[in-house]
Parts: C-alpha cells; sequence; structure tokens
C-alpha cells in the first residue's frame, strides 16, 4: 500500500504541489489525471524522490521512503519516463540494467534469467538483441516497462506512457501495466490524458487542478461536472453496455 | 506465466553469443594495440626489425638496439598508450555524462584550460627548461618539475570543468550551444596562453609554442609514471561505474530511478576526466580529436555498453595515438612531425565522416 500525505513541491518561488494526499492498495492502478501544467509528472517524480520534496511525505507499507536509501528505493518503486532516451544499447541490456539496484559488481546468472523472464511476459523477447534506436514507440514502451517490472517494485510510476502511441498499441501497453499489476500486485500510479483510457484500465482516479487534489475515488468519480472544473470544457459520461465512457464537448 | 524452458534457452544463447561476440572485439582490440605498440618500437630513422626488437626487449640485443628501443622509443610508445587511453576515456565519459555526443576534452576547453596551466607553471613558476635537441634547429622543453605542471594543468582544466558543469546544469542549454560555448572558453585560455608567452624570452616562447604542438618524446619516465598511474586508476574508477553509465545512457531521473546517486557521478566523472586530460596535456601537449573520435569508432562496435566500451575505448585511443606516432615519425624522415597537428589533420575529416555518414552521432 502506497500513502502520500500532505505532498508539496516548489520550483524557485513557484509552488508546482500543494498537500497533495491519497492512499492506494496493492494491484491497484490509479490514474493520474489533470491538465497540462496541474503538476501530474512532478507528483509522480516526488514520488520517488527524483525531485526532494519540500514537505511531506510519502509511505510504502507504513515505511517512509524518505529514510530509504537509493538502491532501496529502486527495489521499492520503479519508473518510466514521458520521454525515453533511445541509446544504441540492445533491448536485452536495457531491461537488464533494472536489475542495477541488485546487482554487485556485475550482473549475476538470476539478473540474466529476470529479465529474459519479463522481455517474455511482454513479449518482446525476440527483440532482445536489437537496438533500442531501431524500435518503433509502442515497441519501446514495452522495452522500458519490461526495465521497470524488472525492478520487482512494489509501486510502478509511469508518466504517460501512451502519450506517443497510436490507439492500438495505448491499449495493449496498458493492459499489460493492468497485468503486472493483477499478477505481482503491484501499485500502479500512471499520468494519463485519454480519459476514457483511464476508465477501461485503471481502478482509481486522481484528479489534479492547479498542483492539488481535485477529487480521488473509483469511477463514479469521473463525471461531467468533474471533466469541467478540472479540464474547464463541457463533458458527459455515457454508460454503453457494461461500459462508461465520457465524451467531450 | 514464466518462459518455456526451450525458448529461454535459446534467448540465453543468442545473448551469450551476443556477449561473446563484444568480449572477440575487446580482445581484437588488445592485440591491434599491441600490433601499434610493436610497430611504433620498430619504426623511425633507424629501422629495426621485429627479431631485432624482440632480442632488445629480452635484454639480449646489441647495445646500440637496447639503447634504441628502451631510451628513445619505449618512452615514446607508453607516453602513447598512457595519454591515448587517457583521451579516449575522457571523450567517453564526458559524452555520457554531459548527454552530449561532441563533449571531449579538446572541444569543451579542457585541454586549454590545461595547457593554459602548464604554459603558466613552465614561463612564471620555472617548472621547466629549455633544451636544444642535436640538430640545434628547434628548442625543446624538459620538465623540470612534474608535479607543479601537473598540478597547475589540473587547476586550469578543473575550472574549465567547473564552467562547463555549471552550463550543463542550465535549463535548455543544447549540446551544439555546450560546445559553443567550449569555442569561448577555449579561445579564453588560449588568450591567456598568449600572455604567459608574451611575458616570456624567444627561446622559452618557442619552445611553449613547440610544447602545444603535442610531442610523445618529450615525457620521461618519471612524467610517464605519473601519467600511467593516474590513467590506471581513473580506468578503475570508470569500470566501477560501468552499470551507473549504462543507466546514465537513459537519462538522468531514469538513472536516479535506478539507484544511481547522479549527483555523487557527474561531477567526481568530470573532475577525474579533468584530471587525465590535463596531466596529458601537460606532459605530451594538446592532442586533439583522439578522445572525440575514439568512442565513436568503438560505439559502432561494441554499442552504448560501458561494461565494453570503456576498455575497447580506452585501447582504441591508445592505437590512434601510436599509430600517428608512427606516420609522424615515417612520412618525412628523418623529421618528425608533431602529433598532435597530425591527430587534428586526420582527426577533424574522420568525424566529419562519422557525423555525415550517421546524420548525426551519439
Amino acid at each position: 500500500m502506497i500513502a502520500v500525505k500532505d505532498l508539496c513541491f516548489s520550483y524557485g518561488k513557484r509552488r508546482i504541489l500543494s498537500n497533495v494526499s491519497f492512499q492506494a492498495e496493492d494491484g491497484e492502478c490509479v490514474a493520474v489525471l489533470g491538465n497540462n501544467g496541474a503538476g501530474k509528472s512532478t507528483l509522480i517524480t516526488c514520488v520517488n524522490r527524483i525531485r526532494k520534496p519540500d514537505s511531506g511525505e510519502v509511505r510504502i507499507d507504513g515505511r517512509n521512503v524518505g529514510n530509504m536509501g537509493r538502491r532501496e528505493l529502486a527495489r521499492n518503486m520503479a519508473y518510466v519516463a514521458q520521454k525515453n532516451e533511445m541509446s544504441r544499447s540492445t533491448v536485452f541490456d536495457c531491461v537488464l540494467l533494472g536489475r542495477r539496484p541488485y546487482m554487485g559488481w556485475g550482473a549475476s546468472k538470476e539478473d540474466v534469467d529476470k529479465s529474459l523472464s519479463v522481455l517474455k511476459q511482454v513479449g518482446m523477447e525476440e527483440f532482445q538483441l536489437r537496438n533500442l534506436d531501431e524500435m518503433s514507440g509502442g515497441e519501446l514502451q514495452k522495452v522500458m516497462l519490461a526495465r521497470a517490472l524488472v525492478q520487482e517494485p512494489r509501486v510502478l510510476l509511469l508518466d504517460e506512457p501512451t502519450s506517443s502511441l497510436d490507439p492500438k498499441n495505448q491499449y495493449e501497453m496498458m493492459a499489460l501495466v493492468r497485468q503486472a499489476a493483477k499478477e505481482r500486485k503491484i501499485t500502479v500510479l500512471v499520468v494519463l490524458h485519454d480519459l476514457n483510457l483511464a476508465l477501461r484500465c485503471c481502478d482509481r482516479f486522481f484528479f489534479m487542478k492547479e498542483g492539488r487534489g481535485y477529487c480521488y475515488g473509483d469511477s463514479g468519480t469521473v463525471t461531467g461536472d468533474v471533466v469541467e472544473a478540472v479540464y474547464g470544457i463541457r463533458g458527459e459520461t455515457v454508460q454503453v453496455g457494461q461500459k462508461k465512457i465520457v465524451v467531450i464537448g | 506465466m514464466g518462459p518455456s524452458p526451450l525458448a529461454s534457452k535459446k534467448a540465453e544463447t543468442d545473448y551469450s553469443r551476443h556477449i561473446r561476440r563484444k568480449r572477440l572485439i575487446l580482445w581484437g582490440m588488445a592485440l591491434l594495440t599491441g600490433a601499434a605498440a610493436l610497430a611504433s618500437l620498430m619504426a623511425g630513422s633507424s629501422g629495426l626489425t621485429i627479431g631485432e626488437v624482440a632480442l632488445a626487449l629480452a635484454g639480449r640485443g646489441t647495445k646500440q638496439t637496447e639503447t634504441i628501443v628502451w631510451n628513445v622509443r619505449m618512452p615514446r610508445v607508453t607516453a602513447a598508450l598512457a595519454a591515448g587511453t587517457a583521451l579516449a576515456m575522457c571523450g567517453c565519459i564526458m559524452q555520457n555524462v554531459l548527454r552530449n555526443p561532441l563533449a571531449s576534452a579538446s572541444t569543451l576547453g579542457v585541454s586549454q584550460g590545461a595547457s593554459f596551466g602548464a604554459a603558466a607553471a613552465i614561463v612564471c613558476m620555472g617548472a621547466g627548461n629549455q633544451v636544444n635537441p642535436g640538430s640545434g634547429t628547434t628548442a625543446s622543453l624538459t620538465i623540470t618539475n612534474p608535479w607543479t605542471v601537473t598540478v597547475c594543468a589540473f587547476l586550469g582544466g578543473i575550472a574549465t570543468t567547473v564552467l562547463i558543469l555549471a552550463l550543463s546544469r542550465m535549463k535548455g542549454i543544447t549540446p551544439s550551444a555546450m560546445v559553443l560555448a567550449g569555442v569561448a572558453i577555449s579561445s579564453m585560455f588560449t588568450g591567456g596562453t598568449t600572455l604567459v608567452q608574451y611575458f616570456a624570452d624567444d627561446i622559452m616562447v618557442a619552445s611553449v609554442v613547440y610544447w602545444t604542438f603535442g610531442n610523445l618524446g618529450r615525457a620521461g619516465w618519471s612524467e610517464i609514471g605519473l601519467m600511467g598511474g593516474l590513467c590506471l586508476g581513473a580506468f578503475l574508477f570508470f569500470l566501477f561505474q560501468r552499470w551507473n553509465y549504462n543507466a546514465v545512457e537513459s537519462g538522468l531521473d531514469t538513472a536516479r530511478s535506478l539507484g544511481v546517486p547522479v549527483g555523487f557521478l557527474i561531477p567526481v566523472s568530470m573532475a577525474v576526466c579533468a584530471l587525465i586530460a590535463s596531466v596529458s596535456v601537460a606532459f605530451v601537449g594538446c592532442i586533439q580529436f583522439i578522445g572525440l573520435i575514439a568512442s565513436h569508432m568503438m560505439r559502432r562496435l561494441v554499442g552504448n555498453d560501458f561494461r565494453f566500451l570503456i576498455p575497447c575505448t580506452a585501447l582504441c585511443g591508445a592505437v590512434l595515438l601510436l599509430a600517428s606516432d608512427v606516420a609522424c615519425r615515417v612520412l618525412v624522415p628523418p623529421a618528425v612531425l608533431p602529433v598532435g597537428a597530425l591527430t587534428s589533420f586526420l582527426g577533424a575529416p574522420l568525424f566529419l565522416y562519422l557525423i555525415m555518414r550517421r546524420g548525426s552521432v551519439g
């Protein structure tokens, strides 16, 4: 279980996050939603202390992550950035890097085996010797997800993992995330812009507005009024069979 | 669901083959370095055969061949090995931690800063004496106090490094802008070196100018020992951090999320780079492009895997400098061309070729 309490962060004098609080259970997938500049990406990077928050705390199963060492933190939280730098290294070497928090002098057989296993799970085993700079956007995101999963984290932080993908790849990617969350009991915090993708793939919804949490809850939280208040545009929710969708405008 | 045993075994075999290929490249580079060193021992106005070199190395040659091999050529070979590996590793690591494929000691002005520091030590602090070689046509310089020169060169190099690090933390600065800043810093230090020369006497000016050409024959055994020792220490440090450099290739935020101590890694790596580049400049003069070219050549063979890229780049730098030095000695005999001029002359077009072949480097 992850609990974020009163998290605050500023760039100089500009306040980006103000007293952000929420919590999520193991295996839950939480969509972090809001306009550009609402503080979603900053929240993700403050949660795993890539950026040090001004105040507030993050706890995993009651343990304050601020008291964890770098390696311990990396064993508990994995992060996939919005933009990934494509260096000239192979898919396998990239995924193996996820074992960095567990390595001594070098990679052990266990590290290699676990990397292979995760690559298979995300369906990228065949591409293991291909260079990252030869991959498509969808393939690359799956590789980055594999690297994060091989860290064996308790919490997975994804910053707009579907932003550059076509609809098919968006759903495939989020299906993999959801599968990993359920199978490995990982709590996932995922920044998304597509409300319908979030409704399809996530359990809980954390709306942010101007650096603050606006509302948080299950799919019942996603209403036309909330969409209008958070995004400043009119929205309506419609039930189509078992599925709820948001119609904008 | 885990992979089937058969598929997993195949995948493991593929990866093992991939790693074996990289190991073969590393061994190939080691052999090439040995061959280049041997060629360097054989090349020169009094050409020696491979047999004569082998006998001299074993201590069973004639007195003349042993003197040539051990007193004249071996210092050049070891200086080339130390300086080549130092400059090449420097470029490789700087390109990684600054996230800039154009970074190297010479493009960012670290060499020029070190050059200024060393020139100031030689001219203003009396750390070097000019001597004339047998021909009497060219003044050359002997460093009488290698420690003073090293410390002053390092201060010049580290001052530039601090400036570069400060610039790299500015939001929005592009790799090209950083290299342009390096050009400005180089220009500033070149101006400083000119001012130092202005206050020196004629012979000292000639000596320092000759020294800035880059010359592997200048360093004595004590300088080579210092350079080699620091270079070995730097190599071990870089190798110890190889997984961290691999993580930095994925971006700084990702590296932090993998537990890499980025706040320690970048400044310390840059300081180590500044130290070995400065020592190299202090003892063998300005040798450009080795640092820039070597790592890009090796990236094409072993990719950005720093487990192999660091040792391969170090060996490639040594091979390039040894080969350049051999060329300098055999092109216009009996004259020995300045190796720094040759590396610049050949390195620039080679770098342009690398850029044009791929559209960009890195």
